[in-house]
């Protein structure tokens, strides 16, 4: 009995010396809380890595995460990056190729759109724990109410008339809600995957900014017209998570933002507008681009990481198969994170419990970041330009944009300013490289 | 009496922590120094090369820049100017000998007990909210449009913000001031006749002007360096509205990573920082002599 005992005391005295501790930076978004709640699941099956988490909010992860890998400062193993930064950190080396996902893993089954993105000379550098892109989210009492009915592709000549037909000031319902506060992660983003279906672009093929073109002006201006007929008061300061507030609470009739937030816009726990939801594609200007983006969240390990091996394990049980099983029966199957394995759109289960799941498919697929615009463009990305400068001018125009958007300064100056801060940004970061 | 010997032990004894003070300074301030003629960003390393004064160029000739010099200026002057003038107005209110006395005062000074990110958070939120928040239901109860704060005034809003956060220092410091005012002037002027103003205006406010020269320095010192009321409300904007030079240096070394820019900006700052000081001490300082 007693040399049992101190068999398993030494056991387990062994395995706590050699338990492994990877440190996981992510987002403090709903998808990522769940993980980290699930994650005892992980360390059941791998007593041998203990976890540690550190959770943030998106601007200040990117500053944390940039400022480790970019110092080679080794904080973490495991680091959830987005679409923009993965091919810029996987060029400059920051990334460790991640070759060791196991047999079961199922490479081929992720999206392609989604894939490629992540993927350097056809290796994968990151694996997608969500993915996204952009639609129209309504609410079909009040188009009901309006008259009118929503198309599955609809122009944005018809979200302008039905932002209008349903903006109720008295009662408080605003026809339509869309990204107002800056940054490029933030109404830069929108307005950028905006511009794409209305035929403009950031740069020409010489890197010129193009700020001051027609198709620019068409974008800003109808931006600015629509919120001021339509839009919530306090628009220029409404980021992803205070419009979800709003239509949660049943302020908006429209609402233009991530794939991701069907979830949350029809969860019956938070939303009271739940059963009053529909789904669209992202609006376009019969130009042959429509307005929606592609992004995921991916996780990856930084090459500074002396863990690299269980740092896969984890990212490896976090993206699989089993993770949206295991999620669905813990939280149900509208609850798995989406828009980043084949598989679960084709599993009957998810489609019947998620009624976003088909509009979410569409648009991440009908996306090509080598392609975004009307006209040729000498970048990569959707709703961001693929280059390091992006996140100082995104943001920066995105302060122009939202001053326009508050009535601050007119459309053609808030353009003025974007072309000559945009410039002199490119030029002292001496383009073309 | 200190005599040469323990004088020279003194001063041994404490070289270790002034040089410790002295470097703990200097080198970050050096490296600042050297890395604002780098072109350096974080995102494109290995390119780093010696540019002259090409960062303090492009930060000087940015628009940005001249919008939140004067931000700065007027946040700090409006900041000081409400806090000086509520703080008075305070500290003599809680001097009189009210019932409960003690814990209004306690309310009162609440607010600096507030983290700056967590009264930045309850202001936006809840109180200048234009949908949800508590100026906003006023303003319908009345059937006035509600105020869009942080669009329509930003500066003005993160000056009231940052006014409620240091009007309780201004007050306590300016009450301990009035408490140590000789009680007996103002029997003498009570017995001359002289009215509740001409009391406020030629005994208190004379001896307050010490305490108004000591929270003006201290207040001044902080509030050319707020950000966090900045970041969390409005992030500068809309367009530079509300960008002060600190915020604007947070710009460019993370939010761009462009540590050059910000090492330039960074020193263009202790040099306005510096210029401000020593106006203040040569227009205000000389009432805290003798």
């Amino acid at each position: 009995m007693s040399a049992a005992l101190s068999t398993s005391t030494a056991l387990f005295m062994a395995s706590a010396v050699n338990a492994e501790t990877i440190t996981i930076a992510t987002v403090n978004n709903g998808d990522m809380i769940t993980m980290k709640e699930l994650s005892s699941d992980f360390e059941a099956k791998h007593p041998d890595i203990d976890l540690k988490w550190v959770t943030l909010e998106e601007n200040i992860l990117r500053q944390r995460v940039t400022t480790d890998v970019a110092t080679k400062g080794g904080q973490y193993d495991v680091m959830t990056i987005g679409t923009y930064e993965v091919p810029i950190w996987g060029k400059q080396g920051w990334l460790t190729e991640l070759d060791g996902l196991g047999p079961n893993y199922d490479e081929e089954d992720l999206l392609p759109a989604i894939r490629s993105g992540l993927s350097l000379n056809n290796k994968l550098y990151a694996a997608p724990f969500y993915g996204e892109s952009s639609m129209v989210m309504y609410r079909k009492d009040l188009l009901e109410k309006a008259g009118l009915e929503m198309p599955t592709k609809p122009s944005w000549k018809f979200i302008r008339q039905a932002a209008k037909a349903m903006t109720d000031g008295d009662s408080g319902v605003y026809g339509i809600c869309l990204r107002g506060k800056a940054g490029w992660g933030e109404n830069t983003a929108l307005i950028t995957a905006m511009s794409n279906s209305f035929g403009a672009r950031w740069f020409d093929e010489n890197w010129k900014p193009q700020f001051n073109t027609q198709e620019w002006k068409d974008t800003l201006q109808y931006y600015v017209d629509v919120m001021e007929e339509s839009g919530p008061p306090g628009a220029s300061s409404n980021g992803f998570n205070e419009n979800l507030a709003l239509f949660q609470t049943g302020k908006c009739g429209m609402w233009i933002d991530a794939t991701v937030a069907g979830a949350f816009v029809t969860n019956k726990k938070d939303s009271e507008v739940a059963d009053k939801v529909g789904f669209a594609m992202a609006p376009d200007m019969d130009l042959g681009k429509r307005g929606n983006w592609l992004w995921a969240w991916t996780l990856a390990v930084p090459s500074s990481s002396k863990k690299a091996d269980a740092a896969q394990k984890f990212i490896s049980w976090a993206t699989s198969k089993d993770y949206s099983a295991l999620v669905a029966k813990e939280k149900g199957w509208a609850a798995v994170p989406p828009g980043t394995r084949t598989s679960l759109y084709e599993n009957p289960n998810y489609m019947e419990a998620a009624p976003f799941a088909e509009i979410t498919l569409a648009s991440i697929e009908s996306v090509d970041p080598k392609n975004p615009t009307v006209k040729p463009v000498p970048y990569v990305g959707v709703q961001f330009v693929a280059i390091p400068e992006f996140q100082g001018i995104g943001t920066a125009v995105g302060q122009q944009f939202s001053a326009a958007l508050a009535g601050k300064m007119t459309v053609d100056q808030a353009l003025a300013n974007a072309q000559r801060l945009v410039e002199r940004a490119m030029r002292k970061a001496r383009y073309p490289k | 009496m200190a005599t040469t010997h323990s004088r020279t032990l003194a001063q041994i004894m404490l070289f270790p922590s002034v040089v410790l003070l002295l470097a703990w300074m200097i080198v970050p301030l050096c490296m600042t120094l050297y890395f604002s003629f780098l072109d350096y960003n974080l995102l494109s390393p290995g390119t780093e090369e010696f540019i002259g004064f090409l960062n303090y160029e492009f930060f000087l000739t940015d628009p940005a820049f001249f919008a939140s010099f004067f931000n700065t200026l007027l946040l700090v002057g409006g900041v000081l100017l409400i806090t000086i003038c509520g703080g008075i107005g305070l500290a003599i209110l809680l001097d009189q000998a009210i019932w409960g006395r003690n814990y209004v005062r306690i309310m009162v000074l609440a607010p600096f007990f507030v983290m700056p990110t967590v009264s930045a958070l309850v202001w936006k939120n809840m109180l200048m909210n234009p949908v949800n928040g508590l100026f906003a239901h006023f303003a319908t109860l009345i059937g006035v449009d509600p105020v869009d704060f942080f669009a329509q005034v930003p500066l003005l809003s993160i000056i009231i913000i940052v006014s409620w956060q240091w009007l309780p220092f201004a007050a306590l410091i300016l009450l301990t001031a009035i408490q140590s005012l000789d009680r007996e002037q103002l029997e003498a002027a009570d017995l001359d006749g002289a009215g509740p103003f001409s009391k406020f205006f030629y005994i208190v406010l004379p001896h307050l002007s010490r305490a108004v020269t000591a929270v003006i320095l201290i207040e001044t010192i902080f509030l050319l360096s707020i950000f966090a009321e900045i970041l969390v409300t409005t992030s500068g904007g809309p367009g530079y509205e509300s960008t002060n030079i600190t915020y604007l240096i947070y710009t460019q070394s993370l939010l761009q990573f462009d540590v050059g820019g910000g090492s330039a900006g960074g020193i263009i700052a202790v040099i306005i920082a510096n210029i401000v000081a020593i106006f203040l001490m040569r227009l205000i300082g000389k009432n805290l002599e003798g």
